[in-house]
Formats: C-alpha cells, sequence, structure tokens
C-alpha cells in the first residue's frame, strides 16, 4: 500500500538533494548554513520516526537556530538568462501554463476517481491521504513532461527548486512550526481555559455570537501578529474546537477552512502584514505608506461580514 | 485551574509584535507553554519534536518547487507577463478587475508565484492601470495617481489571499488538516478546499464592485 512514508521520502530526498547542492555552491557565503538547514528538514522527512521525539525535539532547535540567528541565506543557482526566458516564452507561448496543470488534474482527477470508483476498494493508497499521493504523482508526470518536451540538463529541476526554496527561506518551515505549537498549546490545556473564559462572555448556547467571537478573533490575532498561519493554531485551540466544533456540532472542514480565510481579511487591514502592505506601497512610490491598507479595508471588512456568514450558516447546515 | 499556560499565545503575539525571528519566538513559546503547563523540559522539547514529525505532511507541498522552478527557467514569469498586458485595452476598473481573475485562478490552480508585487504589480499592472486611468480622466492629480496605484497592490493581495486556499497543496490548507487532527478531527484536503470557495466568490464580488466603481469616480471627474 502506498503510504504517506512514500512521500516523506519524495520530499525528503527532494531536500537532501537540495542540502548537497548547497554545500557545493561557493558562490553562496552561507552555504553551509543552507546546507546544514536542509539536510535538517531532509533528515527529518526521511528518518523523522528512528530519532525519537527527543530527537526530533533536538531537530526542531537546530532548525530554529539555524534561521533565527542568520545562518541561512539567499543563493544563486544557475538558471537561464532573462533574455533567454523572454526568447522563450515568445517561442512556447501559452502552452508554458499547461505542464503546470498536470499537478492540480492528476491530484483532483486521481482523487475523484480513487474515491467514486470501484479502483478505490483495492486499498492501494492510505486512506484520506490519495489526494498527496496524486500530488506527487502529479509532480513527477509535470517533470517527466517538462523533461521530454524542452530537454532541461538533468540537475535543473533540483537546481531551480533549490532557487525557489531559498527565496523562501525559512519561513518554508514555518506552517509545520506553527502546527507544532498548536499541539503544545492543545497539550497544556489552553483549549479547556480559553473555553472557560470565553464562556463567561459568550452567552451559552448563542452558535452565532461564537462565531462572530471566533472570526473576529481570528481576524484581529491576525491584524496583531501579522500572519494568519500564527492566529490559527491560537483560535482553533481557544474556541475553534472547544466551542464551534465539540459544543455545537459544527463542521471542522468549515470552520478550518473560513476561520482561515477570517483571518485573512484581517491581514489585508495591518501594517505587520509588512510584505503584503508596505512593501507594495514602498515598491509602488506611494506618499503615504498605509495607501494599500486603506485601499484594502473597504473589501475587508464587507468580506468578514461575508465569511462570518458562510461560516454560520455552513457550518451549522 | 492554572491561567499561566496563556502566557504562551501573549509570548506569540509579543514577539511578532516586536518581529523578532518568528521560529524563534514559535520555539520559545512552545517552550514556556508547555512548562507553564506542567512539563519537564526533557518532555516539552519531547512533544514539541514528536508534533513537528507528526506534522511533516506541511512540508511536502514543497515538491511543487522543482515543477515551478522548470517552468520559470523557460520563461513562466515572461508568459504570465504577457497575458497580463494583454489587458491593456480595457478601462482602469476593468483592467484590474481582470487582474483579479487572473489571480485567483492562477492562485486557485497552484500558480501563485507567477504573479505578486515585485514581479507583476510594480512593472505592469500599476503602469497598464495608471495609463487607462490617463486616457479616461486625462492628467492625473496626484491623489487619484496614488488611489490606482494602492488599487493595484490591493487587487493582487486580494486575488492571492482568496484563490490560493482553493489550491489544496498549500501551507494554509495543510496547516489547517494537520492542526485539526491533532484534535483528531481527520479531514482530506479537498474538503477543506471546496469550503474556500465561498469565500473567493465573495471576495470577486466585493472587490469587482469597488472596482468598477473605481472606474464610475474616474470618469466622472473628467
Amino acid at each position: 500500500m502506498i503510504t504517506l512514508h512514500w512521500l516523506y521520502a519524495l520530499a525528503g530526498a527532494m531536500f537532501a538533494a537540495f542540502a548537497v547542492l548547497s554545500a557545493l555552491d561557493g558562490s553562496n557565503p552561507k552555504r553551509l548554513g543552507n546546507a546544514a538547514f536542509w539536510g535538517l528538514m531532509a533528515l527529518s522527512l526521511l528518518g523523522g520516526d528512528l530519532i525519537g521525539d527527543f530527537g526530533n525535539g533536538l531537530l526542531v532547535l537546530g532548525l530554529a537556530g539555524l534561521a533565527g540567528f542568520g545562518f541561512i541565506g539567499r543563493s544563486h543557482p544557475p538558471t537561464t538568462t532573462e533574455q533567454e526566458r523572454e526568447g522563450w516564452s515568445a517561442k512556447l507561448g501559452n502552452k508554458l501554463f499547461l505542464p503546470a496543470l498536470i499537478i492540480p488534474a492528476t491530484a483532483l482527477l486521481g482523487t475523484l476517481i480513487y474515491t467514486y470508483t470501484p479502483v478505490g476498494g483495492l486499498g492501494w493508497i492510505e486512506a484520506k491521504r490519495e489526494t498527496y499521493v496524486f500530488l506527487g504523482l502529479g509532480v513527477l508526470l509535470a517533470i517527466a513532461t517538462i523533461f521530454a518536451w524542452l530537454r532541461p540538463p538533468a540537475v535543473a529541476p533540483l537546481q531551480e527548486g533549490r532557487r525557489l526554496i531559498d527565496a523562501i527561506g525559512w519561513a518554508a518551515v514555518l506552517p509545520q512550526m506553527l502546527a507544532a505549537l498548536g499541539v503544545l498549546f492543545a497539550a497544556a490545556g489552553i483549549g479547556d481555559i480559553i473555553g472557560e473564559l470565553t464562556g463567561m462572555v459568550i452567552p451559552k448556547g448563542n452558535i452565532f455570537a461564537t462565531v462572530l467571537v471566533f472570526a473576529l478573533g481570528m481576524a484581529l490575532f491576525t491584524m496583531i501578529m501579522g500572519n494568519a498561519f500564527a492566529a490559527f493554531p491560537v483560535m482553533i485551540a481557544a474556541i475553534g474546537v472547544p466551542l464551534l466544533i465539540q459544543a455545537y456540532g459544527g463542521d471542522p472542514a468549515v470552520v478550518g477552512a473560513v476561520g482561515m480565510l477570517a483571518g485573512f481579511c484581517g491581514t489585508l487591514m495591518t501594517p505587520m502584514a509588512a510584505n503584503f502592505n508596505l512593501v507594495p506601497a514602498a515598491l509602488l512610490e506611494l506618499k503615504d505608506q498605509y495607501g494599500v491598507i486603506r485601499a484594502q479595508i473597504p473589501t475587508a471588512l464587507p468580506l468578514l461580514a461575508a465569511n462570518i456568514l458562510i461560516l454560520y450558516f455552513a457550518a451549522f447546515r | 485551574m492554572s491561567y499561566w499556560p496563556l502566557l504562551g499565545i501573549l509570548l506569540v503575539v509579543l514577539g511578532f509584535a516586536l518581529k523578532l525571528n518568528p521560529m524563534l519566538v514559535i520555539t520559545g513559546a512552545a517552550i514556556v507553554t508547555g512548562l507553564l503547563g506542567g512539563m519537564d523540559f526533557v518532555e516539552v522539547i519531547s512533544t514539541f519534536g514528536k508534533a513537528f514529525n507528526d506534522n511533516r505532511i506541511i512540508a511536502i507541498v514543497w515538491i511543487v518547487l522543482p515543477v515551478i522552478g522548470l517552468l520559470e527557467r523557460y520563461g513562466l514569469q515572461q508568459r504570465a507577463a504577457a497575458v497580463i498586458r494583454g489587458f491593456r485595452n480595457a478601462t482602469t476598473g476593468k483592467l484590474l478587475l481582470l487582474y483579479l481573475i487572473y489571480r485567483q485562478i492562477t492562485a486557485a490552480i497552484g500558480l501563485h508565484s507567477t504573479a505578486g508585487h515585485p514581479q507583476t504589480v510594480r512593472p505592469l499592472v500599476a503602469p497598464m492601470a495608471l495609463a487607462a486611468a490617463e486616457k479616461q480622466h486625462g492628467e492625473l492629480e496626484e491623489e487619484t495617481a496614488e488611489k490606482v496605484k494602492a488599487y493595484s497592490a490591493a487587487t493582487d493581495n486580494v486575488g492571492l489571499f482568496f484563490g490560493e486556499d482553493i489550491f489544496f497543496a498549500i501551507g494554509s490548507i495543510v496547516l489547517i488538516q494537520a492542526t485539526l487532527s491533532t484534535y483528531g478531527y481527520e479531514l482530506t484536503p479537498l474538503q477543506l478546499a471546496l469550503w474556500a470557495i465561498p469565500s473567493a466568490i465573495a471576495a470577486f464580488i466585493i472587490h469587482g464592485f469597488r472596482l468598477l466603481r473605481l472606474d464610475r469616480k474616474l470618469g466622472r471627474r473628467k
């Protein structure tokens, strides 16, 4: 049976290759830091089950230390020039979008076929993990298609992938760190504490008021922290799971998905999300550094209201 | 019941507000929360390590990078720019509306990196929107030019935020899935992506309406 571990192996092999290519990259002064960082990610994916819980904990401390104290930096792997890219783009036209479409198409079709035809009954794939398995398959198919079509150098997928992962840097690990933080919050009983506190504030049994507090809390925490990913584990532990899902029987998929999007409304309104709101104002040479935020607030507020209604009506159908 | 573990939340809020490195903030908050929750140090590190290991699924989304990188090697960014340049004959509001559609759709199929503030807004969308506004409005006073530029950036953000979650292999969707599975709720990424669609439509209607109103405002002041 194909399990999630096959995908961990695939992703782990990719990060291991990033680590090796980083170590060999003489043009990057922080090459050893990058090699260590992606090497630890590879170790986690390939051997996370072998090094024990405490070993994994040390691994995370290593990642945080490398990232937090500035040991990793952006690299410039070999790629094509701007002129070459213009040439290819003109020559290939919009067909260039097609290989990228292979990935979602494979994942979507694969999942639907596996779920709704007898194929699924054969038990080839770990339950609930079909989409990820077909995602991996889609990636491999897309790479094979690009090789058959454009014949790039053999190492190109790894070097181009490393170019992108180094541009993202430690932020690539942030969602996983936040999910782990959410587990700590749950283990320390934060859900129970906030459930009790909000129980005093929110009228008992009033589902709409609870939805309101949850969604506004997501938006507000996101505005303070500049990041909906950080707000999510907090609000899920506080209100999402104990009240909306457990006490009132809300649909977890809706609470999760729309709760996150309520947070995104907060992202539109905060200078803390500098990359989205302040950097573009500078890039566009706006006189008012909050100009982008001002342009977004009249969209964000009605959209937050819309998300509250969607959450209320869809989660409690 | 002890309220001390709440300090962990406060630490996250403070750490992010002070713009400390998020990796350190999260690690610090996790350790403090665990200690206040009654664990000893080794137990905290082990719990954090186990949680990180249990959430490895989130790292899987990065396997798409070699594909995107390869396509960029053959001019994906330039192709995206060519598509956006094709919007140039529209009025300001309609041009931004087309860009909103482009941004939402490409984000929904995992091509969110083909556009963005440095890649498309600054070199293409904002200058095109300004040129269209001048055609509608004549010479632009500074306040109007600022507004058109700000709307260009805002449209990029709205399109990205309310498109990307329809693509299941994205950090936020996998984070939701992994966090809820901590509490024993096993969801598939497609279920979550599906519930991102109503909000995407609402975002399109609300922001699209404002963009068309921008057109009317620009036309009126001629």
